[in-house]
């Protein structure tokens, strides 16, 4: 059963990737543009002869039909080439490569930010008993999602490194370079954790399971953490794959904001130089995190939920716990 | 004419204008507007921070209409004896390394800014719920097909379709608009499709369609109008989102170039300033949140609303 649920997520997941390259490539290769015309333009300011540019498109292979091209490139993208960087020359996917460790490393560090942050909001919402307290912590969470990050990156440059002179603003040298950056990232996803953990809480909070628990004495805390946290997690959990997405998409303005090296500063200045390779390796990347992440997440549920068998959820079962 | 029951309030108002001989609509007129002062004064008691955001939004919109009524000052030539000067009277946001007033680039930018963010919707909201449509309402293999395509769009973080989609069509506003469009596109399918779906379903429907009525006509007449509800909640959700996504793109460097203010852009440009002006970059973004903020809270309440009725 065990082995028959994976490998059917995971077929799922390689059909995910597989029509997210071919969309990619339709975008970045079928459309407008062109790269022998982007190449040589980079590479001489504008001057080239006719000749040339067919010489240039014949050796990319633009010559050929759009079939032709797309069959070519899913070819060398299974045995991981995606061509050569416009840019600099170098393979694509090596380049990309250098920065994947600076960026899942922030990713990661944010993620646990954002995990005990938005969490602890979350209990802490639920634990208070003024309706006044609760509305200001609830509203730190719809602050989160309303700031866009590289405004509050810049803030914060502002006063921790300009004014406080406490921090440093720039660059990834050593471990202080990286507070800033991972709680501007962190924040976004703190907030979603909040805003999710909160709504299934007060769902699981008004279970008959509960006031059982509450009739035989158990205090508030005790209440929270040790039996509604585990049973809200879930919905929390689901949304793993979307947070994951968002952390490297949020890398790319943070590092940009902090001139950080990373994944996310290699694809914006990818853009501005319209070097479509590693643009094209970006979203890939971020999709393979994200079914990555949710194929991970699809097997890890019945580990925190038991009643949740791979493949069924017994409900029927919750009914007879309560 | 005397012996109309007037409201009160109107009453005195008309008589007024009777007497000094101005003509009929001119007293409706004058009489809706403070109908709309009483009203929006009721509601600003009862519901404080809904009425903020919709008047912010109303200012917003307006601003980006006529941008010279809020403002005296020239957005693109600055005065060079007033460089980098801090918030004042004069100068209510500052002023930049050009002696530009800020208060007034941030006004004239909101056009830039707001056209872009209701491209954004309209392209997310027209594609994303044809798509939903056609795969709710047709069903089988088109669903099959569309509902993976839209897997797709969710597989990958909304910003980098958006970065993607600028690369092929190059950078400009319109272009940002469309990539942000795009990226929203997912959103509204599965909206759409899952209020077909559940529409389509009801028994009156079943009745209508048993009743000879077309195909077509079922689809016009009854599904579209009762799945528009959710929708409009999303788009304006979609509104705080995008305003979010385009100032980011724009900050990031794929927006009109540099005298054109545009909110993200104006962020951007303060960055070089950091250190001897915080103002630059700290006050345009201000704004961004206030408006962000403001489209939630409507969002928040049209959802409200949503819920309550259905």
């Amino acid at each position: 059963m065990m082995t028959r649920f994976v490998l059917k997520r995971f077929a799922h997941a390689v059909g995910v990737l597989w029509a997210t390259f071919t969309a990619a490539f339709l975008l970045l290769y079928a459309l407008p543009g062109d790269a022998a015309l982007s190449k040589l333009n980079l590479g001489g300011g504008g001057a080239y002869s006719a000749e040339g540019l067919a010489k240039m498109r014949a050796e990319l292979g633009l010559d050929q039909s759009v079939f032709v091209q797309y069959g070519r490139a899913l070819w060398a993208a299974l045995h991981g080439s995606f061509g050569v960087s416009v840019q600099t020359g170098q393979d694509a996917l090596q380049m990309f490569a250098v920065g994947v460790p600076e960026t899942l490393t922030l990713a990661a560090l944010a993620l646990v930010m954002g995990l005990v942050l938005g969490v602890g909001v979350a209990l802490l919402a639920a634990y208070v008993q003024s309706p006044l307290l609760r509305g200001v912590l609830l509203s730190f969470p719809v602050a989160g999602v309303s700031m866009p990050s590289f405004w509050v990156g810049l803030v914060l440059l502002q006063v921790f490194s300009f004014q406080l002179k406490l921090l440093p603003g720039m660059g990834n040298d050593g471990v202080a370079s990286i507070v800033l950056p991972a709680t501007v990232l962190a924040i976004p996803t703190a907030a979603l954790i909040a805003q999710i953990l909160s709504r299934s809480l007060s769902g699981v909070l008004a279970s008959p399971y509960i006031a059982t628990a509450r009739g035989r004495g158990a205090s508030r805390s005790r209440l929270l953490v040790n039996h509604a946290l585990r049973n809200s997690a879930i919905p929390v959990m689901t949304a793993f794959g979307t947070m994951s997405g968002q952390l490297i998409a949020g890398s790319v303005v943070v590092e940009t904001v902090f001139s950080r090296s990373g994944i996310g500063l290699l694809t914006v200045k990818a853009v501005l130089f319209q070097d479509t390779p590693i643009v094209l390796v970006a979203v890939l990347f971020a999709a393979s995190v994200f079914v990555t992440v949710n194929l991970i997440v699809d097997i890890l549920y019945p580990f925190v939920d038991p009643r949740i068998e791979i493949g069924v959820r017994r409900l029927d079962i919750l009914g007879a716990r309560a | 004419m005397s012996d109309v029951a007037l409201p009160d309030d109107r009453t005195a108002a008309f008589l007024d204008a009777e007497r000094n001989g101005v003509a009929d609509d001119e007293v409706a007129a004058r009489g809706s507007v403070r109908q709309l002062l009483l009203l929006i004064g009721r509601a600003l008691v009862k519901q404080p921070s809904l009425v903020v955001s919709i008047l912010l939004l109303a200012t917003v919109a307006l601003a980006a209409l006529f941008p010279e009524i809020f403002t005296s000052f020239n957005p693109i030539r600055g005065h060079g004896g007033a460089r980098l000067k801090p918030p004042s009277f004069e100068h209510l946001l500052g002023t930049d390394h050009m002696g530009r007033d800020l208060y007034t680039r941030v006004i004239y930018g909101t056009r830039e800014s707001l056209q872009a963010v209701v491209l954004a919707v309209s392209v997310g909201m027209v594609v994303g719920c044809g798509v939903g449509l056609v795969a709710g309402y047709v069903g089988r293999w088109v669903d099959d097909i569309l509902m993976r395509l839209v897997d797709v769009l969710l597989a990958v973080p909304m910003l980098l379709i958006s970065l993607a989609i600028i690369n092929a069509l190059g950078f400009g506003m319109v272009n940002i608009a469309i990539a942000v469009g795009i990226g929203s596109i997912a959103g509204f399918a599965r909206v759409t499709r899952s209020q077909v779906l559940k529409i389509r379903s009801a028994a009156y429907i079943e009745a209508t369609l048993f009743a000879g009525v077309g195909r077509t006509r079922v689809l016009l007449r009854h599904i579209i109008p009762n799945a528009l509800g959710p929708v409009v909640v999303l788009a304006t959700l979609e509104l705080g989102w995008s305003i979010l996504s385009v100032s980011a793109l724009s900050f990031l460097g794929f927006g009109p170039p540099p005298p054109t203010p545009e909110w993200g852009q104006l962020v951007a440009a303060g960055r070089d300033y950091m250190s001897a002006a915080w103002w630059l970059t700290a006050l345009p973004g201000l704004v961004i949140v206030f408006t962000v903020l403001a489209a939630n809270r409507v969002a928040q309440e049209l959802a409200g609303r949503e819920v309550a009725g259905s």
